[in-house]
């Protein structure tokens, strides 16, 4: 079994804290930055890529790529502006994509 | 619908008809199958959607600590104190066959050392950095476990997707382009019959007219 890491990119307050705890931290300030980091990332050995959210909602389709691919798992997660949401609403659009409808979220 | 045009011979109708078996045969295994993938799914992305509720919140948590701890201490000494010395942590990926589809299952294992996962002195960093570094080792599993039931959910999403548009082309084109094919083929033959008939029909009453007539010129 091959070894792989897993990486965080984001801007430096939110993920400075990942150094800690054995990830590999990239630091970007700008979404295409993030776009360009992920991309370089994803062909290295990385298998999970977490990526915060105020960048990640600007660069959907960058992230769309690597959606069908067994690896790497691209996630978002919030950065330090707290949770956009942007996570829960994309696990709700691989439901519509799935079921054709939200089922899941509807209130 | 676009007709499929075909020799009207029998060999051809048991041609299309081996098909049609085929088509419904698959159709059946397909839909099925979209139907496992679909509960597989749903209860995924139920957990996906709580760990992710839960993650989320406990990642605000620790942004907290951690901003605290930046306003405590300079940026450099927050930089310094995490970055040093760097620990590697180690990701293992195999993968799983989840309904024919090979989704990552990930374990991630940390090299233990010192103090509570702390890697740096304690000289100079303030207790909210030790808060915030303990709170988000805690976290790693589920932020692991998140990543593996984001992406498998991601994976069965795409290949619901395919498998649905399978089971649709199978039902509402092949199937019954196939059906119309096979009627269109017997209808033709069965005009053939009746048209056989007729003919041979025809042809007797010829013959049989011939035959009279050639009775009556005998006795005239």
């Amino acid at each position: 079994m091959e070894a792989y890491k897993i990486g965080v990119i984001g801007d430096t307050e939110s993920v400075i804290g990942f150094l800690a705890v054995g990830f590999s931290v990239f630091t970007v300030t700008s979404a295409e930055e993030a776009a360009r980091e992920l991309a370089r990332r994803a062909k290295e050995n990385y298998a999970i890529l977490f990526l915060t959210e105020n960048f990640a909602k600007d660069i959907p389709d960058a992230i769309a790529v690597y959606k069908d691919l067994p690896l790497p798992a691209v996630i978002t997660i919030p950065g330090r502006g707290g949770s956009l949401g942007y996570g829960l609403a994309n696990i709700k659009r691989s439901v519509e994509r799935a079921v054709g409808a939200d089922i899941l979220f509807k209130e | 619908m676009a007709e499929i045009q075909v020799n009207p011979t029998r060999m051809e109708m048991k041609k299309l008809q081996g098909r049609l078996a085929t088509a419904r045969r698959g159709h059946k295994l397909l839909k099925d199958k979209r139907d496992e993938l679909m509960k597989q799914f749903l209860d995924i992305v139920r957990a996906n959607k709580e760990l992710r509720e839960s993650v989320e919140a406990r990642l605000a948590a620790v942004h907290d600590s951690m901003s605290l701890a930046a306003a405590l201490s300079s940026r450099k000494m927050l930089e310094e104190a995490l970055i040093l010395p760097k620990r590697e942590g180690v990701l293992e990926v195999s993968s799983q066959n989840r309904m024919s589809v090979e989704v990552p299952v990930f374990r991630f294992t940390l090299p233990e050392n010192g103090a509570a996962g702390c890697n740096y002195g304690f000289a100079f960093t303030s207790g909210e950095l030790d808060d915030a570094v303990v709170s988000l080792s805690a976290l790693l599993p589920d932020l692991v476990r998140l990543a593996e039931l984001e992406k498998t959910a991601q994976m069965l999403a795409e290949e619901i997707e395919k498998t649905r548009r399978r089971v649709n082309a199978l039902e509402y084109i092949m199937i019954p382009r196939y059906q119309s094919g096979i009627r269109s083929i017997k209808m033709k033959l069965d005009e053939n019959e009746r048209g056989n008939a007729v003919r041979l029909m025809k042809v007797k009453d010829m013959a049989l007219a011939r035959e009279r007539e050639a009775a009556r010129r005998r006795q005239a």
